[in-house]
């Protein structure tokens, strides 16, 4: 399958490399075994500083971090001590080198600021842990076919995913075609949570890219 | 034959018992899923490490609960981790306790809170000697030539 170089490693390894930031160790083993299932290289750190110090932000060493190893996709913790997922998720997205890789915060919390914080910074996806194999499985395909339908229609939605019996009464359920083509891979409307709230904040984002 | 048959249904009962009783959510079974040749002890390996962040939040707690002026944020910080974590494994009962913990935590409860803290301890060593039997079942199905059943 030929996909855009920007989203995968070069040569003939499809596999996508995923740096995984999170401080709680049985997180990170369960982070770790569901993107090794899921085919992903893992590179899995307990913090947003050694995240950056990965990546090589933190003034250390070239763009392409230590071992030269291109990732294709972040997934945070949001809670962690220190610096926040969603503070790692502002410096990557503000990085000229790092700001295209999408980055997903997975938290326990399942909070509406929180949330549109998070997607209004760039975050791709907010996840509700515990995180299962059905969303890592999601995610990692939709990055792998990312690279095709990005120039297609030249749209990137920004969408959540929320526990079924966590609805908030803020929000309601519409299936909208304008999102469910982000991917490139077919998403149940139902899934999808919007509102006009959510509805402007994404024509923000569309703005601003 | 017969031994591994009643080994495994053993471990079935036992299992299902676990998950009536409370002590194991969905998450347990997700993880038993994620189980394979590549990584035979994958479960094993994360209820030691659940456990082994229990005893340090369960200590942290103690030692910040015990202080003159309490630092109930400190508190509700450990607690939260171990919410976290017990949520991602399943531990269901353990999970609950943290739940109403951290209410008491808001409350600025120091009762509450040591009440909670008991509680906590009693859960996570209740759950670790139920694993710890759970595994040793698989153990035996294993030895006797058998194949641990999957749940579903």
């Amino acid at each position: 399958m030929e996909v855009a170089g920007e989203v995968l490693q070069s040569g003939s390894s499809q596999e996508l490399h995923v740096l995984a930031v999170d401080d709680s160790y049985v997180d990170r083993k369960v982070i770790e075994k569901l993107l090794k299932i899921s085919s992903c290289k893992v590179t899995a750190v307990e913090s947003g500083a050694r995240a950056l110090q990965f990546l090589g932000l933190d003034g250390g060493k070239g763009s392409l971090g230590f071992n030269g190893l291109k990732v294709n996709l972040i997934m945070t913790d949001y809670s962690m001590p220190g610096m926040t997922g969603y503070e790692l998720l502002k410096k990557i997205k503000r990085s000229s080198a790092f700001r295209e890789i999408p980055v997903v915060i997975m938290s326990s919390e399942n909070i509406l600021t929180r949330i549109d914080s998070c997607l209004e910074e760039g975050a791709e996806e907010f996840l509700v842990k515990p995180v299962k194999l059905s969303d890592v499985k999601r995610l990692t395909k939709d990055c792998v076919t990312r690279g095709e339908t990005e120039g297609k229609d030249g749209r990137r939605v920004n969408k959540r995913k929320l526990e079924d019996d966590n609805h908030s009464s803020s929000s309601s359920t519409s299936s909208s075609p304008s999102t469910t083509a982000s991917f490139g891979c077919s998403l149940d409307p139902s899934e999808l949570i919007t509102s006009p709230l959510h509805s402007s904040k994404r024509a923000k984002l569309r703005d601003r890219d | 034959m017969d031994v591994v048959n009643q080994l495994q249904r053993q471990f079935l009962d036992y299992s299902a018992s676990l998950h009536r009783e409370g002590f194991l959510d969905d998450q347990f079974t997700q993880l038993q899923k994620l189980q394979d040749e590549n990584s035979p002890d994958f479960v094993v390996e994360v209820a030691s490490l659940f456990f082994e962040d229990c005893e340090k939040l369960i200590n942290n707690m103690a030692r910040a609960l015990e202080q003159q002026g309490v630092d109930f944020k400190q508190v509700d910080a450990s607690v939260h981790q171990l919410k976290g974590s017990s949520s991602s494994i399943g531990a269901m009962r353990v999970k609950n306790v943290c739940i109403a913990f951290r209410s008491f935590c808001e409350a600025q409860n120091r009762e509450g809170c040591l009440r909670c803290l008991q509680q906590v301890t009693h859960e996570y060593s209740l759950l670790k000697n139920k694993l710890q039997t759970l595994f040793r079942l698989e153990q035996q199905i294993l030895a006797a030539g058998g194949s641990v059943p999957a749940i579903e």
